[in-house]
Parts: C-alpha cells; structure tokens; sequence
C-alpha cells in the first residue's frame, strides 16, 4: 500500500492523509493506491503541508506499517523516548 | 519535486545553472543616475568589443578582468542564476574596492530577502526575475540599523561608533 | 563573558522581526516553502523527522545563569521539556512549531541570545575551548578573538551563500579541546617575539571525505587576523566547488588546489584587503577582551579537598580538572548518564544547574563539543556542594573520557538525514560496561557515533568510532578505529565489513578486550596501543584470526 504524509506548515507536526483529511496518527492513514501521484502533486501546490511524499507501507491489524524504519519512526516518534509516542499501542 | 522526502537543507548543484533571461521589466535602481539602457556583452564577448560601456559578469567569470576597464564602463551586470549561487557577491565587492563607481545591476534570481547584503556588497540596481515590491523593499533596506563590518556601501562599521 | 551593548542587541532584535516578518508571510501564503526554506534556515530552523528542530547558538560555548534559565523556560514552554546539547556547542529543541517560534526568538533576544546563522551555507558558530580562562595551559582566554569573529561573521554580505557551510574553532593552548585540525578554520592562539598572534589551520572537517587541515599560516599577527580569515573565506567563495554537495567544503578546495596554491591565492587576496579597515582598531580589542577578565576569585579559598566521601572522590578523581586559579577546580556535569541520551538535559536539570552556577561558578556554564556541561570556575571549598546536587538529579556520573562518556548524534530517531539510530547504540554500549571498575580498567576511550556520513557525531575522530548506514533497508554499522580530535589529530580507520546494532555492540566489545589483552601495561590508553600495533590485533579479534 502507498500513504501520503507530509508535515503541517504551522506546528511541523507528521501527518498522514486518511481519505478526506489529514490525521496526526498513522493507523488512520489509507491507501492512496493510485491516487497516489495526483494528491501529492495537490498538496505540493497548495503550500500547507511540508515534505509531502508517498510512502510504501504494510497493512497489519494494527494499522499501516511503513516498510522503512525512517518512516516507522516518524509515524511512532523517537524509538529512545517511547514517552513521546505518538501511537501508543 | 520526486516526492521523495531528501535532503534538508536543498544543496541542489548550483554551478552551470543558465544565465536569467534579460529583461527590463522588473529593473529597480537606487540611484540617482538614469538607468544604463543600452547593450550589455558578456564577458567573454568583452574584449573583442572594447567600445561597449556594459559588461555581464557570470558565476563562473573572473571579475577582475574588467579592472583595467573600469573606467570606461557605465553597468556592469553580476547574474545569479540562482541565488544561492554568492559569488556574485564577491564580484560585486571587488569591483567597488578597485574604485568602480558606476551602475551595479544583480540580475536573475534576486529575492528581497537578499536585498540588504546585496546593497552592502555595492549594488545599486536590480533586475529581479520576479518583480520586487518597491515599498518592501525600502522597509527591508531599512531593517538592520547597524552593521558590525566594513563593505561596499560604506555604512559605518559597529566598532567605530563605539570608538570614534 | 560577553555582554551586548546596544548595536548587538539592536541588531539580534531586528533579525527577530525580519524573521516574523518572514513566517508571517510564509503562513499567509505570500511566499512558497522553496522560497522560504533558506530563511528559515539562516534561523535554524530545520525540519526533522517529527517537527521543526531549532538550533540556538551558543557562542564559544558559554552560557550565563540566565540564559540557561531562559533555555529550559523554552523547553517547557515551546518544546517537551528537554533539550540537547551538540558536537558543536550548541543546544538543539526537536519539537518546535513555526508558528511559534517569532516568539521564541524573542525570549531568546532578551538574554541576548539567538539563532542566526546555526544553519545554511554561512559562518556557523565560532567554538572554544570549554576550559577557556580557566585552564592553567592556555596562553591566554580565547574567547574574546571567538566573539570577535561572531561580529565579524554575522550578517556578513560577501560570505552568506557560500559553496556550503563554514566552520571555525579557536583555541589558546597546545592541548586542543576543540578540535582546530577538523575544522574549515582552526586558528590557535600563539606568541611570536612577544606579541600575539594565530596558528592557522585551513580544510579540516569530517563528513563524507574526512580532511585533517593544513598549515596555512604560522603566524598571523592578532591585530590582522580577521581580514586574514576574510581573506580564506573570499577564496573560498569564489573557488569553492558548487557543482557536488559532497565536494563542496573548502577542504576539498585545499586538497584540489594544493596547499602550496591555496595559500598562495590566500596571500594574494590578502594583499588586496589592506585599505579595506577589515581588522578591528585596538579599542574594540581591549573592549572585548576586557568582558572576558577573570572572575573575581576568592584568593583565600582553600587548596584542600576533602575526598572522605567515596562517591564524591571517584567523581572528583574523573571530572575534576585542576584549575589556574589555587583553591579553585573545573568540573565537568555529565550528560551521559548510562543507558540516558547523550547530550540530552532536561527543563529541571537545566534550572539546577543555572542555580548552581549562580552560586558556585561565578555564573557561567560552558558546553562541551562532547555534549558534556562544565563549571569552569568552582572553588574547591564548594565541589562537595556541587556534587551533592548534581548527583541528585542525575548529573554526577563520573564517567569523562571513560567508555561511556560517547558522543552519539541525534540519529534516525530525530534526523531526516539519519540512515541509522545512533543513540540506542551508545545506550547499549553504555549498559554492556556500565561497571565503574571495568570503565577505570579500560581508561581513556572515546567512542563517537553518526547516523549518517555527515558525521555530526565526529565518528571519524573517535578511538572508536561507529557510522550507522543503510544496508538494503535495514539499519547497520560501521565501525572505526584510530581517530583522535585533539592535537594528535588521527582519522579513524574502517576495521572490515559491518554489523547489525547488536553485532556492533559485541565487536566493540571484542575490540576492548583485545585492547586490554595486548596494551603495553593498564596506563597506555586504547588510542595508544592502536598506533601502536595497527588494526590486526582488532581485527583478528572481531572478525577472526586470519589463517
């Protein structure tokens, strides 16, 4: 599966697009499948949301795993300060 | 843009980026002198051509070529095909210490938040790709009261108002 | 220390609203992120993995009571309530909102503080020596010529978009604690004929090409030193490369030029910038170095130290440096806590140590490039009230120079550029030899580790340094030896193929135990023995004999 995440212009905050808004938790993002390519080139032109880009990721029961450990930090928070995450199981 | 969240900081190459396009339109000068409207060659063309009174200097040029011709030169144009790209900036302070006093055009990729360090390095003329706000620019020239050193324009360095 | 008159701060304060300015129309959509991105940049402000990251300058790494206090009120009010302090100097925020930070900044501004030029392709902060004004081995505080190279540096028109980023370190003694040979200008403070002047080192610096510098310059009269760094950097400007990041810096300069040319383009330049009134008139010279005057010692504080207290006696023995000043020591506070984040302090350890300060070191705190903190000015009479609160709150590890005193730098847990975690590796290494006896057996050894090839975690000038990279996906580490930031500059060595996180720590392990098996006797440090024998005692231990 293909999600689309970014972060907020205003806060820098990571969030992921769940089909009709932007979610600060990953086990809300969907896949963007071939939409994909359209909705980033959106975001990119609208200048709200920083560093837009698609991420390949795994579905599980508790929601999108992204494939690279990049990605998985940024969906969880520092792996160092689980007091920070922002999924807690 | 890929898509592809890379580096922080962009640190796109910016060497062999193609010279701006000439135009006149956008040309915004602090001087009192009318603006130099007529050729301008560029450097590599200078020589060939010693009755031209403007040259372009590229990135890439050697700027103190044209100190022998100072004299007989009324524009000199300093591109930034990208404004990242500050040699420029050294050009432009090098032909104002060998005593260059006429028009200093930035040409290209010129924003207003380059504005203040271009006017200190000896610009007085500017042809920005895209237009500049002349009131914006009057307030940012006017943002930072003091300087801490010596350059182009000649404001008065921080330690002399200290110590006369 | 240095305190702004009215242009320095004058002038903090106009960045401030240019910079509110700037997010202000940012927000409003005035201007496109590409647009904006390098301004924010020349603020600090970088985008990270989780939220915007600050970076606010410490000048030459000193700090007073206040502006640490202020530092922690950020943490609490802008941030989660912690912070970290970097290889070069500085203090890094990981959870900061664009919006927030005009105000921010101003906070900062009004204990004459900032964050200008921390990022971009532009004069970074001027380091020090952390033991500068205290250390019996110094010619003399080198941190007045720092601040005046910050004056110089700052809002610099000629130099503010340079080929890549530009890094200077000044120092005053042979004994170099921070590291001049790796940096685009290490300048050393010296005496020539009775008068002062600078040692100048060019195209030191780590990263992808590691580079120890040259010897531009033996001597460089003090009263001529800026338009001689002028000069270097109008070089640099010029002929820097900008056609690859990676070949960028000006020690790629120096290494395609030649020394010999390089300083030769160097003198020429320099010859054209005598009418320029580039270097500073005496006034402005004795005005600075006359902020930088010694404390006002207690000269009747005793010599003595009780050390009746074992705890406080291992803390002394490891943390403690002897100080120029008799009756009075330099203490190092530890931001590596075994198994804690290194470099990392939080709001309340930060206020502790802003009161302690205060009261016991003459007001001021420096930061190390080891990420460590340090009261330069403690009378002997006070250490013991000292420890006592550091160890309270966590800060007392005596552990300086030892196994677990790592640099480790942010990392993939932080870093958009990471390839690899960096700061779980230190916490495991630190766990694997976290007893204090083991830890004084080994002695001296200084581990450094990087996410990524940029090497903000100096990992090529560690005796044993780690380099997280990305291995088909997966985390892996590379691991180096031999490296050394001090006078005796080294570059470390690769030693073979990588490992996963838990190999690395094993062969760190190993690497230690081979150390201790075939020193020359306990006192010979690990870097020693490595220069020594070369890597096939290491090798042989980490990846087997070779038959």
């Amino acid at each position: 599966m293909r999600l689309l995440t970014g972060n907020i212009l205003e806060t820098g905050d990571v969030v992921w697009w769940t089909g009709h808004d932007w979610s600060l938790h990953l086990r809300d993002a969907v896949d963007v499948d071939a939409d994909g390519d359209a909705l980033l080139a959106r975001t990119l032109a609208e200048e709200r949301i920083n560093d837009p880009a698609l991420v390949a990721a795994e579905p599980t029961a508790d929601g999108p795993r992204p494939r690279t450990m990049r990605e998985r930090v940024r969906g969880a928070g520092p792996t160092v300060r689980l007091d920070l995450n922002r999924n807690p199981a | 843009m890929s898509g592809v969240v890379d580096s922080i900081e962009d640190q796109s190459p910016v060497a062999g980026a193609p010279p701006p396009p000439e135009t006149t339109a956008n040309i915004m000068s602090l001087r009192d002198a009318p603006l130099y409207d007529g050729p301008v060659v560029a450097l590599a063309d200078f020589g060939a051509m010693s009755n031209t009174a403007a040259v372009r200097i590229d990135p890439g040029d050697d700027v103190r070529a044209l100190l022998p011709h100072l004299a007989g030169l009324r524009l000199i144009e300093v591109s930034f095909p990208k404004y990242r790209d500050g040699r420029g900036y050294s050009s432009a302070q090098i032909l104002r210490e060998a005593g260059y006093a006429g028009e200093l055009r930035a040409v290209g990729d010129v924003l207003i938040d380059q504005i203040v360090f271009l006017r200190r390095v000896g610009f007085d003329s500017f042809a920005p790709a895209a237009p500049l706000d002349p009131s914006t620019v009057v307030t940012t020239l006017a943002r930072f009261p003091f300087v801490y050193m010596n350059a182009a324009d000649h404001r008065t360095p921080i330690w002399t108002l200290r110590h006369g | 220390m240095y305190r702004y008159d009215q242009y320095d701060q004058a002038l903090v304060d106009a960045r401030v609203a240019e910079f509110r300015d700037q997010v202000a129309r940012r927000l409003a959509n005035e201007i496109t992120e590409d647009q904006f991105k390098p301004l924010r940049l020349m603020n600090g402000l970088y985008l990270q993995l989780h939220a915007y990251m600050l970076r606010v300058a410490v000048p030459y790494g000193t700090l007073s009571g206040t502006q640490l206090r202020m530092l922690a009120h950020i943490a609490r009010r802008y941030d989660r309530g912690y912070a970290h302090f970097t290889t070069r100097q500085n203090i890094q925020y990981n959870w900061m909102k664009l919006e927030e930070t005009p105000d921010l900044l101003a906070d900062l501004a009004t204990v004459e503080m900032h964050a200008i030029q921390t990022s971009g392709n532009c004069i970074r902060n001027i380091s020090s020596d952390q033991f500068a004004g205290a250390a019996a081995d110094e010619l003399a505080d080198p941190r007045p010529y720092a601040e005046l190279l910050r004056q110089w540096s700052s809002f610099h028109p000629e130099f503010s978009f340079l080929p890549r980023k530009f890094k200077i370190a000044v120092i005053a003694s042979d004994t170099d604690r921070a590291a001049v040979q790796l940096h685009d200008i290490g300048l050393q403070l010296v005496r020539r004929d009775g008068e002062l002047g600078f040692k100048v080192w060019v195209g030191g610096g780590m990263g992808r090409t590691p580079m120890i510098g040259h010897v531009v310059r033996e001597f460089i009269p003090a009263r001529q030193y800026l338009s001689y760094c002028e000069a270097i950097l109008r070089v640099y400007n010029r002929f820097g490369r900008r056609d690859n990041i990676y070949k960028a810096r000006i020690k790629i300069l120096v290494h395609e030029l030649g020394a010999e040319e390089f300083i030769r383009q160097v003198q020429a330049e320099w010859a054209e910038m005598e009418p320029r009134g580039l270097d500073a008139p005496q006034a402005e010279y004795d005005r600075i170095v006359a902020q930088f005057a010694a404390p006002d010692y207690d000269r009747a504080a005793p010599d003595s130290l009780d050390r009746s207290d074992p705890d406080f006696a291992l803390w002394v023995d490891q943390n403690v440096h002897a100080h120029k000043q008799p009756g009075y020591a330099i203490a190092t506070i530890s931001l590596k806590p075994v198994g804690g984040i290194p470099g990392d302090a939080s709001a309340a350890q930060m206020d502790l140590i802003a009161d302690l300060a205060e009261r016991y070191a003459h007001d001021e705190i420096r930061v190390t490039h080891s990420q460590n903190l340090v009261f330069a000015h403690v009378r002997k009479a006070d250490l013991y009230a000292v420890w006592t609160a550091l160890n309270d709150a966590g800060l007392a590890t005596p552990n300086l120079d030892l196994v677990t005193d790592i640099i480790a730098c942010p990392g993939l847990d932080y870093c958009a550029l990471a390839n690899a975690r960096s700061i779980p590796v230190a916490q495991k290494i630190a766990q694997r030899f976290a007893d204090l006896d083991r830890q004084h057996d080994i002695g001296e050894i200084k581990i450094k580790i990087s996410g990524c090839i940029n090497a903000c975690g100096h990992h090529h000038a560690g005796h044993i340094g780690i380099l997280g990279v990305d291995k088909k996906g997966e985390e892996a580490y590379q691991l180096s030896l031999g490296g050394s930031g001090a006078e005796d500059a080294s570059l470390a060595k690769i030693l073979g193929p990588g490992f996963s996180e838990a190999g690395v720590v094993d062969a760190v392990e190993k690497v230690i135990e081979a150390y201790r098996a075939v020193r020359s006797g306990p006192r010979e440090r690990f870097l020693d023995t490595y220069r020594r024998l070369g890597d096939a005692p290491f090798k042989a231990a980490v990846y087997g004999a070779v038959a």
